[in-house]
């Protein structure tokens, strides 16, 4: 059987951005949490905030690291699977994904290391504002590799000179059709995953009745915030479509199934897209739906698939199931958001089992979503790598061989094998130790040592004694 | 060129941040490569002590590296990854173990063994890759038209294995010569009896690596031949640091041998590029040809220009805050 090196350098770069986007996607939002939690301590100096703060710190210290070493392999996939690719864009993307990698220094380098270590040596309100540039640091890197994606799908400020990209303005090719809308949607994303990890945690430790009074208090504020967040998602999405409608029509038609451009067009809740006869095989929809959404009108015409010839088109079947999913946990998001404030008004919250089991086995699907979005977005562009511009084809690496994308693809799934089985263990015996009771002296025998996120977390990696933090 | 030339001071700054990176891993994959020789388990914890707070500093030069790169000599980055593709994974493999290995081998007891075992092959993988890749550049590339077109294994060959094998002797002498200035009693003694052979192996290889680049290299042939009267200084500042190296461990001074030690380096690494310059992607093209747009060069250069001095205060601060000796059974659990 002949090895495709196109097809598995997908498969791999598909392998280890997704991989990685699992963990930034939980920082940045922890950051956030994190940073609310001092500050409501500097303000009201309730210690229950203070050991809340200190135990997700310790958990976001574990994700951090994990990002960190999936992030450096990142930044070398382009150079050795897609040469042509970076060689081309590199006027541009190399000093976006510069910047990015600076903004991560920065925030590393000077408040990181202040927030895991600091709290017993510097006042109160320079660890809250560690704590708030940490925060704002996730977000400014996320800024950056999201500019770099958008400008991918919706290329703009650039001229081709010799088959290189080269920018006529930064400020159209950084804010690029696409980008807002990205970011906003992701940023929401992050917050919802931060959200929903945090709230399924409280009531894990809730249904042991463990720490109830500070997990009670967690839980609350997390349920008010999804409530407002989840729906804001949807809408947020929806302008996302919008936008994709416009700059990205075939993408679209993909993720709504729709073959052929027509008008009162249903939104399809079940089908079976097929590549080869560019039909569905079998269809069940809402009359009109899709039209509506898209355009406001019932009659309102939208985009086929089959406007771009067939190799041109995106594979049709992940594209849309991707897509449910996706949407699917966000009304499901809602669903759970809405319950929690109909038991609250009954005043059952903490005390339903049933509705604290939920909010625990919730905790995969922001994850979930967020993965099958960007499947949506990645797989839908194809074979564009820059969109109308380079196939993917034409960007990757002439050298390669199916061979050695094989041997390297399976590397990266066995190393990052290891160290996501043991991070997530690991990840589950700092959740299982829990707040500790007095935390006050928590780094106090410890040495300042900057830049090291996982001695934050002083639980052992086995063994019994759970409870002896620093023993 | 007029004026100033935004690809000179690219050149610089990404001169410096590979001897930046060179230098300060080094040492601590020296350490890494060494562990498997120490004579007890309570050595290998002053070792990993010593450099446990600093590593991942030292770390952020290669990241930074890659991305510089990337913005500001695309091509280096379109040609070195592709042409060294099997040794790049097995590089980001070696440091990927190698760094969770810190984290959990204080926090395991059980299996301590296995994190002893990730810290010491991941080291040892992640510094031969290194220095195969100075052999690869010392070779050239076979590039076409600005792509590479050659094998995946192409890499791999006599001399860059022996490349591979002499920077993996020159970072375990640095690490010995870390460990000399960072620790006492028996840890120590340890190290003074093993730096003399570790320069030994390190000179040797450097011997021969010196009398084959020729053979090897045309371009690099021409310019020692031409220029010898410039060329030779590197190789002799080079010696006299290996002399003053042996003699300060002979006298049993701690600070010295790691300030030769890191001598040697520079001084090799110096006289590695005055023999390339101003070739970058051997054996073709220099830096003019291998550079991005100025306006992008310029564009990343302003974020540089901040975040370089932050780097380093931040790097001497750490260094500062963690200096002295490290004590046996003391820190870091
Ligand atoms: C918690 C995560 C999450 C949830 C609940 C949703 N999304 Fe989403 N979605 C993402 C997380 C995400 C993402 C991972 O963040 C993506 C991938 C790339 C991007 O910009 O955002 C994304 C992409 C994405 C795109 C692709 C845009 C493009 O590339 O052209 C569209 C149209 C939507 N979303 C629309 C929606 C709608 C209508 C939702 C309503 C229920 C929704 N998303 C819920
Ligand atoms: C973390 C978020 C991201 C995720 C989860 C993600 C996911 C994916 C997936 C699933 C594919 C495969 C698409 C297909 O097979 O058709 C892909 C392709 C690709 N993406 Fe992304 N992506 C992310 C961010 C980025 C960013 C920020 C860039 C560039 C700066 C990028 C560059 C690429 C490239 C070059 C490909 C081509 C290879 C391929 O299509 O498989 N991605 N990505
Ligand atoms: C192809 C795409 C990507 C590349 C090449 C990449 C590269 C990297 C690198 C090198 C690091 C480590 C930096 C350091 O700490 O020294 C990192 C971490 C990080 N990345 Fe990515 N990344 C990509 C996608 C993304 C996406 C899509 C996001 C978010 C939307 C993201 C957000 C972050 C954040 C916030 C960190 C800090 C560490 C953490 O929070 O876990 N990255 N990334």
């Amino acid at each position: 059987m002949e090895l495709d090196p196109l097809l598995l350098s997908r498969l791999q770069f598909a392998f280890v951005v997704l991989f990685h986007a699992i963990f930034p996607v939980f920082t940045i939002g922890l950051a956030s949490y994190i940073a609310l939690l001092h500050g409501l301590f500097y303000k009201t100096g309730n210690t229950a905030w203070d050991r809340l703060a200190l135990f997700w710190t310790k958990v976001f210290a574990v994700v951090f690291a994990m990002g960190v070493v999936s992030g450096i392999v990142m930044s070398f996939q382009f150079g050795t699977n897609w040469s042509n690719f970076a060689l081309a864009t590199s006027n541009f993307l190399g000093p976006v994904l510069s910047y990015e990698v600076i903004t991560a220094f920065f925030l590393e380098a000077a408040f990181l290391g202040v927030l895991l270590f600091g709290r017993n040596k510097v006042p109160e309100g320079v660890h809250l504002f560690a704590a708030i540039m940490v925060a704002v640091g996730t977000f400014i890197s996320s800024f950056w590799i999201l500019s770099a994606n958008s400008w991918m799908q919706t290329p703009a400020g650039y001229e081709l000179i010799d088959g290189r990209f080269h920018i006529t303005s930064w400020a159209e090719a950084i804010f690029n059709p696409s980008f807002w809308y990205r970011f906003t949607h992701m940023g929401m994303a992050s917050f919802l995953t931060g959200g929903f990890v945090v709230a399924g945690v409280s009531a894990w430790f809730l249904l042991r009745q463990r720490d109830v009074e500070a997990n009670k208090k967690a839980l609350s504020m997390c349920l008010w915030l999804l409530l407002v967040l989840t729906p804001a998602q949807v809408v947020i999405g929806d302008f996302h479509g919008l936008n994709t409608l416009e700059h990205q029509p075939t993408k679209l038609a993909a993720m709504e199934g729709n073959w052929e451009t027509q008008s009162n067009v249903p939104l399809l809740l079940f089908a079976i897209p097929d590549q080869d006869t560019q039909t569905n095989r079998f269809e069940i929809g809402i009359p009109d739906l899709a039209s509506i959404i898209l355009t406001h009108r019932a009659d309102g015409e939208v985009p086929g698939i089959n406007e771009a010839a067939p190799e041109e088109q995106p594979p049709v079947a992940i594209v849309f199931w991707s897509f449910r999913v996706m949407v699917g946990i966000g009304f499901l998001m809602i669903g759970v958001a809405l319950a929690g404030l109909l038991l609250r008004w009954k005043g059952r919250v903490f005390e339903s089992p049933l509705y604290l089991k939920t909010l625990v086995a919730m905790i995969g699907t922001p994850f979930l979503a967020v993965l099958a979005g960007w499947i949506v977005t990645e797989a839908g562009r194809a074979p564009w790598l820059v969109y109308g511009v380079m196939t993917h084809a034409q960007g990757l690496t002439p050298s390669l061989t199916g061979a050695m994308a094989l041997f390297t693809l399976i590397g990266y799934m066995a190393v990052y094998g290891v160290v996501f089985v043991v991070g997530i263990y690991y990840l589950g015996r700092v959740v299982g130790e829990g707040m500790l009771p007095g935390a006050d002296d928590q780094d106090s025998d410890e040495v300042e040592r900057p830049k090291r996120p996982l001695s934050a977390a002083h639980t052992p990696l086995e063994g019994d004694d759970i409870k002896g933090a620093n023993a | 060129m007029m004026g100033l030339d935004l690809t000179l001071i690219w050149a610089a700054i990404i001169g410096f941040g590979v001897i930046m990176y060179v230098l300060m891993d080094g040492f601590d994959l020296g350490l890494g490569i060494l562990y498997p020789f120490a004579p007890d388990e309570e050595s290998r914890d002053v070792m990993m002590n010593s450099i446990a707070p600093i590593w991942d500093g030292n770390e952020t030069w290669l990241v930074l590296g890659g991305a510089g790169l990337l913005g500001a000599f695309p091509l280096v980055y379109s040609v070195f990854l592709p042409a060294l593709y099997i040794g790049v994974f097995l590089m980001l493999a070696g440091l990927i173990f190698r760094g969770i290995s810190f984290e959990f081998r204080f926090k395991s007891k059980k299996n301590r063994h296995w994190w002893n075992r990730a810290f010491c092959w991941g080291s040892a993988i992640a510094a031969f890759a290194q220095g195969a890749v100075v052999g690869a550049y010392i070779q050239g590339f076979a590039v076409e038209d600005f792509v590479y077109v050659g094998g995946a294994l192409d890499w791999l060959t006599p001399f860059t294995v022996l490349t591979g094998l002499g920077l993996m002797a020159g970072y375990a002498l640095l690490g010995a010569t870390w460990l000399i200035l960072k620790s006492e009693g028996h840890v120590q003694a340890w190290a003074y009896s093993i730096a003399p052979k570790l320069l030994l192996a390190v000179l040797v290889v450097f011997g021969i690596v010196s009398l084959w680049t020729p053979l090897v290299s045309l371009d690099v042939r021409a310019r020692w031949l031409d220029q010898l009267h410039l060329i030779w200084v590197f190789p002799i500042l080079a010696m006299a640091c290996a002399a003053m190296l042996y003699r300060s461990v002979k006298r049993q001074q701690e600070g010295l041998p790691f300030v030769m030690a890191l001598g040697l380096f520079i001084f090799t690494y110096l006289g590695l590029i005055a023999s390339k310059w101003p070739v970058i992607v051997p054996p073709d093209y220099t830096i003019w040809d291998a550079a991005s747009a100025p306006e992008s060069q310029l564009f990343m250069l302003v974020g540089m220009i901040f975040v370089i001095p932050v780097v380093l205060a931040y790097t001497a601060w750490s260094y500062w805050v963690f200096r002295g000796k490290v004590k046996v059974g003391e820190g870091y659990h």
